[in-house]
C-alpha cells in the first residue's frame, strides 16, 4: 500500500513531464506542468496520513490535546502550494496567450525566434 | 534533436529516475503511521496560543516566515500576469457585445453571488476555529464575484471591478503581513512574532495576531485573483489590434502606461 | 529598546520584509506619482535593504548569526519554528545581492519602462526572495523563496510583450525552473518523511550517522535538481541563454551575478548540512567535481562561438559556474573560499559587461557581435571598460576572479587533482578570449569586418529579433547608468587587492564547511571555534597563472580577429567544428528537449551518486 500511494505521486509527475515533452501545444504543456505538480501534493499529504485519525481542528479546549490527528504541517505545506501554483500556472498561461497573439501557433516546437 | 530521439532520451532518463524512487518508496514509512514528530509538537504549541485550527496555527504562527514568502509569491505571479496581459502599443480596448446566455444562468447566479460572498467571508474570518483561513476564503470570494461574467452581465462586471481598487487591495494584504510582523520586532524583539493577546479558545476573537494575518491574506488573495482573471477575461473578451498585420516593426515601441482598466 | 537588545539576528528577517514590504507600496504609487518618484521609493527600499544585510554581515563575521523567526526557538534541540542563519557566506551572497539590485535600479532609471511601477515591484520581490534564500536555514522555507524568485523573474523576463523571443525566453525559463522547483519539493517531502522535520540543522541532526539508503539517495538527488537548474549546472543549464538574451540587461546582472551562485550555494549548503553526516564525502566530491567540469568545458566552447554579446555572456556565466562547482566540490575550506571569491570577482565583471551590452541595445538596437563591428568607436571609454571587464573574466590580477581561480587550484592541486590549474585557466582563457574579441570588434573595430548586415531600418531585419528593441534611444550615456558599471569593475577589482577580503574568505569557507558547528549554534546555542586554514599573499605563482591565462585570451582574441578560419587549414578542427556543430544544435530553444535533458541530469546524479554508495 505504502509503494502504490507514493508510486502515484510519482507517476504523476513523470506523466506530467512527459506531456511537456511531447507537447504540440503551449496550453497543454503548462496544464502538465501542473499535473507534475500535483504529484508532490499526493506525496505531501499521503506522507502526513494517518489511520483512524480525525482532522487537526479541535472543537474545545484541553490541557492535553489530543494527537491521535493527521498531520497538519504537510496540509499546511500543501494548501498554500496550491494557491501560489495556481497563480504561477496563470503567469506561464499568460506568456502561453502572447505568444499564440504574436505567433499564431502555439506549438513549442514551432517557436524559432531564439536559436543559436 | 528530432522528436524520437527526444521521446527516446526522456524515457530512458524517467524510467531510471522512477526506478530510483521507486527503491526510495521501499524504504519509507508505512502509509498511515503513527509516526510524526513534527506534529506531536505542533499541536501543543498551537493550543498554547489558543488555536483551534492546528492548520492555520502552522501557517501563521509557527511558520509564518513560510506563508509571508509564499504570499510574496502570489503578489509576484499577479504583477506578473498584469505586465504579461497589458494592452500594447498595437491593441486597443473595446468592448465586444455579450453573446446568449440562458435564463436559467443568469438566475443562478443573481442567487449564487451573494451566497458565495457570505460563505467566502466566513471562510475567511473563521480561519484561526474551522477548516478555512486566508487563502481559501480569498480564492471563493476571488471567483464568485466572476458570477458575474458567467452570468452575462460582463458590462455590470467591469463596473463593479475597477481594477484600481483591487490592486490596492493586493498591496494592502502583503503591506499589512509585512507591517505586523515588523510590529513584531518592536513589540517583542522577533519578527512575526504573536504578540497579541491568545483570548480564549474557541472564541472568534483568539489566536492572537493569526487572525489579523488571516484576515490581510484573505484580503489579497481575494484581490490578487480578481485581477488575474479579469485581465484574462479583458484578453479574451475586450481586446483587439488596431492594425491587421500585428509586426510591431523596429519602432521603439513604449508599451503604453496599462491605463486600460476602468 | 528591545530591538537593539536582540541585536543583530533580528535584522536578518526584516532585512527580507523591508525588501518585499517596497512592492506593495510601489504598486500603490505606481499610477499615481512620476516615474522618478517610482525610481526613488525603489532605490530607498534597496539601500534599506542593503544597510540591514551590511549589518547582519558585519555581525556574522565573528560568527554565525541564528535567528529563530517570531521567537520559536528550539528546546532540547526539537522545535517548530523556522531558522533563519547568516554565515558570512550566506550573510555575503545576500548583502550581494542587495548591492546589485541597488546599482540595477539606478542603471534602470534611464534604460527601462517600468510599466507603472510594475518593473520596480517586481526586482524588490526578487530581492526579497534572494536575501530569503540566502539567509534561510528550513529547507521548505528555501524552497518558498527559490519559488518566489522565479515567479518575479518569470515576469521580469518576458515584460517585452512584443518581442515574440522575449515571451519564448521566459516560457523556457519557467517552465524548466518550475519543474526542477517541484521535484526539489518531492525530495523535500521524502526527507520530512523518514525525519519529520524541516530544519537544515534539525535535518543534519537527525540524519548524522545514518546509513544511506535508497530513501536519503533519492531524497538527495531530488532535492539538489531544483538548485542545480538554477545554478545553471549542464545538463540543467539549457534554459539560461535563453533567458539573458532576451531580459533585460539589469535584470541580466542579478541573474549572472547573483542568482546563479545563489543556486550553487543552496545546493552545497543543502548537502553539507543536511547530507554531509550520511553521504560520504568522497562519493559526493566525485559527482560535484564531474559536473562542474563537464559544465565549464561545455559554457567555455558554447561561449567561443556565439555572435550575440548576452548569449555569450550567458554561457561565460556558465562555464564560471562550473568552475565555482569545482571548487566548492572540492569539499574543504579552501576550495569554498577560492570559490566564493571566485563567484564575488566574476558578478563584478560579468555584471559591468552585461550592463555595457544594455547600453549598446540603446544606441544601436543590436547585439550581434558582427553588425556592430567598430560601430562604437565613439565611446572609447565604455571600450576601456569591456576591456577591463573581458580581461578580468580572463583572470587577470588584481581582478578578484584570478585571486579565487588562485586558492581554488590551491585546493584542488592539494587534493591530487594535478589538471585543475589547467582547466581553470583554460576556461578563464576562453570566456576571456570570447569577450575580448566581441569589445575589441565592437568598440576598436579591430580585426578584419566580418562583413556587415544592412542596417535595421528594415522590417525582416530588425535587430536580432532576441528582445534587443531598446525603451530608449541614447545618443550619450548618461551618468546613471556609467556609474553602475565603472562600481562594478571596481568593486570585482577590490575583491582581488584587499587583503582583508582575502582573510574574510578563509573564516567564511571554514565556517561553510563545519557542520557540527552549525548544527550545535542553531539547535543548542552552543559556540565552537573554527579556525582558519592560513591565507597566503598574492604569489609568484598566482600572479603568474593569472597572467598566462589572460595572455592567452589575449592570443586567442587576436586568433579571431586576424587569423583566417582554422577548420580549413587543420583536419583535427574539421572534427571540432562538426562537434560544436551539434552541439550548439542541442541547444535548440525547444522546451521539450530541455526537459529531457533535466531527467538526463537526474539520472546522471543518482548514478554518480548512488552506485557508489550501494
Amino acid at each position: 500500500m505504502t509503494v502504490y500511494v507514493y508510486g502515484v505521486a510519482a507517476w504523476l509527475l513523470l506523466v506530467g513531464a512527459f506531456g511537456i515533452v511531447r507537447s504540440h501545444d503551449l496550453v497543454h504543456a503548462v496544464v502538465s506542468l501542473a499535473i507534475a505538480q500535483s504529484g508532490t501534493y499526493v506525496l505531501l499529504i499521503g506522507v502526513g496520513f494517518q489511520r483512524g485519525a480525525s482532522p487537526p481542528v479541535f472543537g474545545s479546549p484541553a490541557r492535553h490535546p489530543n494527537l491521535h490527528v493527521v498531520d497538519p504541517v504537510v496540509q499546511a505545506m500543501t494548501l498554500t502550494d496550491v494557491v501560489v501554483s495556481a497563480t504561477v500556472t496563470a503567469l506561464l498561461l499568460a506568456i502561453a496567450i502572447q505568444i499564440h497573439k504574436r505567433r499564431g501557433s502555439t506549438d513549442p516546437d514551432e517557436l524559432t525566434s531564439i536559436e543559436q | 534533436m528530432s522528436r524520437r530521439i527526444r521521446l527516446f532520451l526522456f524515457c530512458t532518463a524517467a524510467a531510471a529516475v522512477g526506478a530510483l524512487c521507486l527503491l526510495a518508496f521501499f524504504d519509507m514509512p508505512s502509509f498511515g503511521s503513527t509516526d510524526h514528530p513534527y506534529r506531536n509538537l505542533a499541536i501543543p504549541a498551537a493550543v498554547a496560543h489558543a488555536t483551534s485550527n492546528v492548520v492555520s496555527a502552522v501557517n501563521l504562527d509557527q511558520r509564518s516566515l513560510d506563508t509571508f514568502a509564499e504570499e510574496s509569491i502570489l503578489i509576484a505571479s499577479v504583477l506578473a500576469v498584469a505586465t504579461l496581459l497589458r494592452r500594447a502599443d498595437d491593441e486597443r480596448f473595446r468592448e465586444k457585445g455579450g453573446g446568449r446566455v440562458i435564463d436559467s444562468t443568469v438566475l443562478t447566479g443573481w442567487i449564487m453571488l451573494p451566497i458565495g460572498l457570505v460563505v467566502g467571508l466566513d471562510v475567511v474570518a473563521h480561519g484561526q476555529l474551522t477548516p478555512g483561513g486566508g487563502f481559501q476564503g480569498g480564492i471563493v470570494l476571488g471567483t464568485v464575484i466572476h458570477l458575474m461574467y458567467v452570468a452575462g452581465r460582463y458590462p455590470i462586471l467591469r463596473r463593479v471591478r475597477p481594477l484600481r481598487p483591487y490592486e490596492w487591495g493586493e498591496a494592502f494584504g502583503t503591506g499589512a503581513y509585512a507591517c505586523i510582523g515588523i510590529a513584531g520586532v518592536f513589540v517583542s524583539g522577533a519578527f512575526l512574532d504573536n504578540f497579541l493577546p491568545g483570548g480564549s479558545f474557541g472564541t472568534l476573537f483568539s489566536s492572537g495576531t493569526v487572525e489579523l494575518l488571516n484576515g490581510a491574506i484573505g484580503i489579497e488573495v481575494a484581490s490578487g485573483i480578481i485581477v488575474v482573471i479579469s485581465r484574462f477575461i479583458d484578453q479574451a473578451v475586450g481586446i483587439e489590434p488596431v492594425r491587421d498585420d500585428m509586426q510591431s516593426g523596429c519602432t521603439s515601441s513604449h508599451t503604453t502606461a496599462a491605463g486600460d482598466d476602468v | 529598546m528591545l530591538v537593539f537588545d536582540h541585536g543583530a539576528a533580528t535584522l536578518a528577517p526584516s532585512a527580507i520584509a523591508v525588501a518585499i514590504l517596497g512592492a506593495p507600496v510601489l504598486l500603490v504609487l505606481g499610477k499615481l506619482v512620476p516615474r522618478i518618484v517610482l525610481d526613488v521609493v525603489s532605490i530607498t527600499f534597496a539601500g534599506a535593504t542593503v544597510g540591514l544585510c551590511a549589518v547582519v554581515f558585519a555581525a556574522s563575521s565573528s560568527g554565525r548569526v541564528v535567528e529563530w523567526v517570531a521567537g520559536w526557538a528550539p528546546h532540547k534541540g526539537q522545535t517548530v519554528g523556522i531558522d533563519l542563519v547568516a554565515d558570512p557566506v550566506g550573510a555575503g551572497i545576500a548583502l550581494s545581492a542587495a548591492c546589485l539590485m541597488l546599482l540595477s535600479l539606478v542603471y534602470s532609471v534611464r534604460y527601462i519602462d517600468s510599466v507603472d511601477g510594475h518593473y520596480h515591484s517586481l526586482m524588490l520581490l526578487f530581492l526579497g526572495g534572494m536575501v530569503g534564500l540566502a539567509l534561510s536555514g528550513d529547507i521548505f522555507d528555501m524552497f518558498g523563496f527559490f519559488e518566489l524568485m522565479g515567479a518575479a523573474t518569470y515576469g521580469l523576463t518576458g515584460m517585452k510583450v512584443e518581442e515574440e523571443a522575449s515571451l519564448q525566453g521566459a516560457l523556457n525559463f519557467g517552465i524548466v525552473n518550475s519543474l526542477g522547483a517541484y521535484i526539489s519539493l518531492m525530495g523535500i517531502g521524502l526527507l520530512y518523511a523518514r525525519i519529520g522535520r524541516l530544519d537544515l540543522p534539525g535535518l543534519g541532526y537527525e540524519l548524522q550517522g545514518h546509513r544511506p539508503d535508497a530513501l536519503v539517495v533519492c531524497a538527495l538527488c531530488l532535492v539538489l535538481t531544483g538548485f542545480l537548474v538554477k545554478g545553471a549546472v549542464v545538463p540543467f543549464h539549457f534554459w539560461l541563454a535563453d533567458a539573458h538574451a532576451v531580459a533585460p540587461s539589469p535584470v541580466c546582472l542579478l541573474f549572472s551575478g547573483a542568482m546563479v551562485p545563489l543556486g550553487i550555494y543552496s545546493a552545497f549548503r543543502i548537502y553539507w548540512i543536511v547530507f554531509g553526516g550520511t553521504i560520504p564525502l568522497g562519493d559526493m566530491r566525485r559527482a560535484f567535481i564531474v559536473l562542474g567540469v563537464l559544465t565549464a568545458v561545455v559554457g567555455a566552447f558554447m561561449a567561443l562561438s556565439q555572435r550575440h554579446v548576452k548569449r555569450m555572456l550567458s554561457y561565460a556565466t556558465i562555464a564560471h559556474g562550473g568552475l565555482f562547482v569545482a571548487a566548492l566540490g572540492c569539499m574543504d575550506a579552501a576550495g569554498t573560499a577560492g570559490a566564493f571569491l571566485y563567484a564575488a570577482g566574476f558578478a563584478g565583471v560579468v555584471g559591468a559587461l552585461f550592463l555595457i551590452a544594455g547600453v549598446l541595445v540603446d544606441l544601436h538596437h543590436t547585439m550581434d557581435e558582427h553588425e556592430l563591428h567598430g560601430r562604437a568607436r565613439r565611446h572609447p571609454v565604455l571600450g576601456a571598460l569591456f576591456i577591463l571587464g573581458a580581461l578580468g573574466i580572463a583572470a587577470l590580477p588584481p581582478f578578484g576572479t584570478a585571486l579565487g581561480s588562485a586558492v581554488s587550484e590551491a585546493a584542488a592541486t592539494g587534493l591530487g587533482y594535478v589538471w585543475a590549474p589547467a582547466l581553470f585557466m583554460g576556461v578563464a582563457a576562453l570566456t576571456g578570449a570570447a569577450a575580448l574579441r566581441s569589445g575589441g570588434r565592437i568598440f576598436f573595430g579591430i580585426g578584419v569586418d566580418p562583413g556587415r548586415a544592412p542596417t535595421p531600418t528594415t522590417a525582416s531585419d530588425c535587430g536580432t529579433g532576441e528582445g534587443d528593441v531598446p525603451d530608449a534611444t541614447l545618443d550619450r550615456v548618461p551618468w546613471s547608468m556609467a556609474t553602475p558599471i565603472a562600481v562594478l569593475v571596481l568593486g570585482a577589482l577590490s575583491v582581488g587587492a584587499l587583503p582583508s577580503v582575502r582573510a574574510e574568505a578563509a573564516r567564511a569557507g571554514a565556517l561553510f564547511v563545519d557542520r557540527a558547528g552549525y548544527i550545535r549554534q542553531a539547535l543548542f546555542h552552543s559556540h565552537v571555534h573554527v579556525s582558519a586554514f592560513p591565507v597566503a599573499n598574492w604569489s609568484a605563482a598566482d600572479l603568474g597563472a593569472g597572467l598566462l591565462s589572460s595572455a592567452a585570451a589575449v592570443a586567442l582574441a587576436a586568433a579571431a580577429w586576424f587569423g583566417r578560419s582554422l577548420p580549413e587549414s587543420v583536419p583535427v578542427m574539421r572534427h571540432a567544428t562538426g562537434v560544436m556543430r551539434e552541439l550548439r544544435s542541442l541547444h535548440s530553444g525547444r522546451v521539450g528537449d530541455y526537459v529531457a535533458w533535466l531527467f538526463v541530469g537526474i539520472a546522471v546524479l543518482a548514478g554518480l551518486v548512488g552506485l557508489p554508495v550501494r
